[in-house]
């Protein structure tokens, strides 16, 4: 009997591991089209490379969309699939920043980004790929440590709380004593990062595919379970804590790869830039896309982006046509646009973009095909 | 699912595609870009910078190449004085084409820019960003003010002459690499002509500076030495006004900003700032640039709004307009609207400006020695040249 | 008394800035303490009331930009919780959090569009701008009256809850929202009186926060806007008294940890409270037991 309840209890079974191995073999056996899909878009990124000048904003967004797709579903995993409302991820993603940021400062660059701190107190690098998921282990380790205490409050208290050590993570960054390890509150900068718009997508790519094989394990039934009654997954036998623990912390390291991904599309990484408002923004991207959805996060990453840096930016500069100032548009404006449209998704149109609902191929080849069949009929008559 | 997300993706590229894109030069214009805050921090520095370039730009907006007469356009971005928004206003610059670029006002946010350009391969010469960093280990990046080592020393230097300082209290902005880096500067100019410091750091954000100042009240020291923005620079002002503090303050070129005449207008604190240029500057150059920058300023409304509301000249305005200048010499030289050409011309180009002469070092600075120090008249709100100085 | 001469002024800021916080995270307490709503736009308010302060008395002497001030604070406070929370009042608490940050953001956005980003000067109040010596310390009079205001609005406002109706039907919801409202209750006029009073009291909290610390930026109201919200928790949310021993509690602590030289963590140092005061005694020091929270 107790052998039985261990395994009701317990998170890792050998169950639970085989079905975990034999979704991910379903999933590719069922997703071949999706993965040719894949390899069809990176083909076209490859080619729009070759063919448009590297400075088009159309990579900018790329890059950038394909970084925040990557911390939107994370959140997404918590905040949607697992109904824990954490604020933290920017404290995270500054972790992982930092700590790709430290360990792959060339040797040769330490004496100048340390100035202050004599060439600072790490003197080795590791490679680029070992950085990046020592990035997320790091954020990882904490989140683990933080949820220990954190995780028992509900809702609005575990908002608070998690942005509060997200301040907190902040300001230890910051700190002097630190300086030979963290570079005190200078930034850090000259660490390898990628030129080819291919390389944020594919380890985005990879990291989100993980996240989506999760969610479709009993993993993530049961975080679904947490999130849609919790007093009835308890009675169901799923350990709370445990599960809240193991999204968190997952959830968490891919929010540190994703902050080492930004850290290395902008080049440079400084504390101060990791403020609450970053969560707010990452969390807006979550509710537009829906909570709940990856596709959902995925589309509204890329449009958040493209509008925030592309699309909307001529809101921003003052427009003459003829002689007349076009009113209203000025320094700021797009910003303000922005957040009337996200408050009417907020209130308005509360499921986001997607809602709960995946985007299939199913769907899209069901659409086509209704489309397709519309248009022959139309021919025929 | 995943499947489906390239399909979107490739809808989102299509749209994109149609929808951007655009800009590019064409035919007859170079384009220069202007890498500014317009807000945030700096901003109000910022805009004066941004004004000096808009008034060079209206005395020379032409160029001739190989007997080809090129139209000069500006490009103007605003930065938001913040490292996370400035890589992609770059970006904007970068896409747009630009032959060259001018900026930034605040060292930190050329700093992260600065690889942005440097992928493009356009060249950027920095018009006040005082810090080393900018330009170390970098072909790109160019600069035509004095840089901060040389800053701090002569602040240091100062403040021991006027003041007989022993021990100064150094508050800097944590995060900002201006700052931090001034603040570090003096630090060792100071020790090494026997002073002691006691340094403390403020928050982004923080408004309550009665504790810091407090504390630089009880540690009994001869001067304050803050270099930070306006912003943070009129809440200190203030609040030492009101407790009283009477001990002199120093800072670096950023308070030199009407926003510091204004809020120490009235009070009985001593205030000392080093800078670039003085508006009293009775060269030849000067005076002409301080005249017609005045008329201009004042013939344009939006401008003087942009000024503060007032036309004291700025020496962030003649370092903008200088930049501007030394980006037109470099065309003229490179004999190309290419950027690598004009990189390589850069190198060599020399020109004299209202804030004096410019020649650029091995590293991309330019040359220079002296530095202004002036005073704030208290009673009406102005500016009182008090020395050039140098380093022995 | 060396030590009382070198350390008055930093608890003397303290006490000044803890009456301010005070002010503000009776809004906070009492709007949770109905709807169990954080109300992250409440330090919003607070910094358009500093602006709405810039701009009036640009045109207007102080004795018409005052009052407008306060009744533009007002207004919005009960505009944003008829646009924003009303119509999310039975969705899911997330939503409405989310809809909270949304208008956070937005009031940043407008105030940065509006500005441009940059720092404006608060206008000068004559008399509480004034400077005045304690004993060794100078400073000016608003850190006098903070306190002493604070002390008078908080005893205005525990009669007007315990002795009026509406003050009782507030008592009532925070109790029992459903009950109440089968009772009769209209929950919708006291939900916006609650928002008007604690939009009141940010208002009056800007006067004097400004008056002391005088550049108003569209980010102003985020930290005294978290910091309030702590303090309300560490009071226990939903009691008032709490509330004003809490932010004066942290309103000191954090002067003095600059004084120590820990500037780095005066921040962190209220996040630290917080999640300490979370985790060992969730209802905070005044609080009312409640399985709500944990």
């Amino acid at each position: 009997m107790s052998e039985k309840n261990r395994s009701l209890n317990g998170v890792i079974t050998p169950q639970r591991k085989n079905e975990f191995f034999k979704s991910v073999l379903g999933f590719i056996r069922k997703n071949w089209v999706g993965f040719a899909l894949i390899a069809a878009m990176f083909a076209v990124i490859f080619i729009l490379e070759q063919i448009l000048p590297s400075s088009s904003m159309l990579f900018v967004v790329l890059k950038k969309g394909a970084i925040y797709a990557l911390v939107a579903v994370s959140m997404n995993l918590l905040n949607g699939f697992t109904g824990l409302f954490s604020l933290g991820q920017a404290g995270f993603m500054l972790i992982g920043s930092y700590t790709y940021a430290i360990f792959t400062i060339p040797l040769e660059a330490r004496d100048a980004v340390y100035q202050y701190f004599n060439g600072g107190i790490i003197k080795f690098t590791v490679p680029v790929p070992v950085a990046l998921i020592m990035a997320g282990l790091a954020a990882a380790i904490f989140a683990y440590l933080i949820g220990l205490p954190v995780l028992r409050l509900k809702s609005d208290y575990l908002a608070i709380a998690t942005l509060g050590f997200a301040e907190i993570i902040r300001a230890v960054f910051q700190w002097d004593k630190l300086g030979p390890v963290t570079n005190g509150s200078n930034l850090l900068k000259r660490f390898p990062s990628f030129s080819s718009t291919l390389y944020p997508f594919f380890v985005s790519g990879i990291c989100i595919t993980i996240i989506v094989l999760l969610i479709n394990s009993s993993y993530g039934r049961a975080f679904k379970a947490i999130r849609d009654d919790e007093i009835a997954a308890e009675a169901m036998g799923i350990n709370l804590a445990k599960h809240k623990q193991l999204s968190f912390t997952i959830s968490s390291f891919f929010a540190g790869v994703g902050g080492a991904l930004l850290a290395m599309y902008q080049t440079t990484v400084q504390a101060a830039a990791f403020k609450s408002s970053m969560t707010y923004e990452i969390l807006l991207i979550v509710v537009i896309g829906g909570i709940g959805s990856v596709t959902g996060s995925i589309l509204s990453s890329f449009l958040f982006i493209a509008s925030s840096e592309w699309w909307l930016r001529f809101l921003d500069d003052e427009t003459y046509i003829g002689s007349f100032r076009v009113p209203l548009l000025a320094s700021g404006f797009r910003k303000v646009v922005f957040s009337i449209v996200i408050m009417i998704v907020v209130l308005f149109y509360r499921q986001g973009i997607m809602g709960t609902k995946e985007i299939s191929v199913d769907a899209i080849l069901r659409f086509f095909r209704k489309l397709f069949g519309k248009e022959s009929r139309e021919e025929a008559a | 699912m995943k499947r489906a997300i390239t399909i979107i993706l490739a809808v989102c590229m299509v749209i994109m595609m149609l929808s951007g894109c655009g800009g590019g030069a064409s035919g007859n214009v170079i384009k220069i870009g202007v890498y500014e805050p317009s807000s945030g921090d700096n901003g109000a520095g910022g805009k004066q910078e941004v004004l000096g370039i808009e008034y060079a730009n209206t005395v020379l907006n032409t160029v001739e190449i190989d007997g080809k007469k090129y139209d000069l356009k500006l490009e103007i971005v605003d930065n938001e004085s913040s490292n996370d928004k400035g890589p992609s206003a770059a970006a904007k610059l970068v896409s747009a084409k630009c032959s060259v670029v001018i900026g930034s006002y605040g060292s930190s946010v050329s700093i992260a820019a600065s690889d942005v350009f440097k992928n493009a391969g356009i060249p950027v010469i920095g018009a006040s960003c005082t810090n080393p960093q900018v330009t170390a280990g970098n072909t790109h990046y160019f600069r035509i003010c004095y840089l901060d080592p040389f800053q701090g020393t002569v602040l240091a230097n100062f403040a021991v002459d006027e003041f007989n300082a022993k021990k100064a209290y150094i508050l800097t902005k944590l995060g900002d690499d201006y700052s931090a880096g001034l603040g570090n500067y003096f630090k060792e100019a100071f020790q090494k002509l026997g002073g002691t410091v006691v340094e403390e750091t403020f928050q982004e954000g923080n408004s309550d500076f009665t504790a810091y100042l407090t504390t630089a009240v009880n540690e009994k020291v001869d001067v304050i030495f803050a270099p930070t923005s306006t912003e943070a620079a009129s809440l200190i002002i203030g609040q030492a006004i009101s407790q009283g503090v009477n001990i002199p303050f120093l800072a670096g070129d950023t308070w030199d900003s009407s926003v510091i005449l204004d809020a120490a207008k009235g009070s009985d604190k001593k205030i000392f700032v080093s800078t670039f240029f003085d508006e009293g500057d009775d060269s030849a150059l000067g005076s002409k640039f301080v005249r017609d920058f005045k008329k201009w300023l004042n013939d344009n409304p939006e401008k003087l709004k942009n000024n503060g509301g007032n036309d004291i000249v700025a020496a962030v305005s003649a370092l903008g307009y200088d930049a501007y200048m030394v980006a037109v010499e470099a065309i003229k030289a490179a004999g190309s609207p290419d950027p690598k050409k004009i990189n390589e011309a850069l190198w060599d180009v020399k020109y004299t400006g209202v804030t004096g002469d410019i020649a650029f070092d091995e590293i991309g600075d330019a040359i220079r020695n002296v530095a202004y120090i002036k005073s704030v008249n208290t009673s009406d709100g102005s500016w009182n040249f008090v020395a050039i100085q140098s380093v022995k | 008394m060396e030590f009382i001469n070198t350390n008055l002024p930093y608890i003397l800021a303290g006490i000044s800035v803890g009456g301010q916080y005070a002010l503000i995270s009776i809004g906070y307490t009492m709007v949770y303490g109905i709807l169990r709503l954080i109300n992250f736009a409440h330090g919003d308010i607070f910094m358009v009331a500093g602006f709405a302060m810039v701009y009036l008395s640009a045109t207007s002497p102080l004795y018409i930009s005052i009052p407008f001030t306060i009744i533009i604070t007002v207004l919005l406070g009960f505009v944003v919780e008829r646009v924003a929370y009303k119509p999310l009042r039975s969705a899911p608490r997330m939503s409405i959090m989310i809809s909270a940050i949304g208008v956070s953001y937005f009031l940043q956005n407008c105030a940065w569009y509006v500005t441009s980003g940059l720092a404006k000067q608060y206008p000068k109040i004559p008399w509480i701008g004034d400077s005045i010596s304690i004993g060794s310390a100078t400073t000016k009079i608003v850190t006098v009256i903070t306190p002493i205001l604070t002390f008078i609005l908080v005893i205005a406002l525990v009669l007007l809850i315990k002795y009026t109706k509406i003050g009782m039907a507030m008592r009532a919801m925070a109790k029992d929202f459903e009950t109440s409202q089968l009772m009769g209750v209209k929950i919708n006029s006291v939900i916006s009186f609650t928002f008007i009073i604690g939009s009141f009291l940010a208002a009056i909290g800007s006067l004097l926060y400004f008056t002391n610390y005088t550049t108003v930026t569209p980010i102003a109201g985020a930290m005294p806007g978290l910091k309030a919200f702590v303090a309300a928790v560490f009071g226990g949310i939903g009691s008032i008294p709490g509330a004003v021993i809490g932010a004066f509690i942290i309103g000191i602590c954090e002067n003095i940890i600059k004084g120590l030289g820990w500037t780095t963590f005066s921040d962190a140092f209220t996040f630290a409270l917080l999640i300490i005061i979370l985790v060992a005694k969730p209802t905070g020091l005044f609080g009312e037991k409640s399985t709500d929270k944990v």
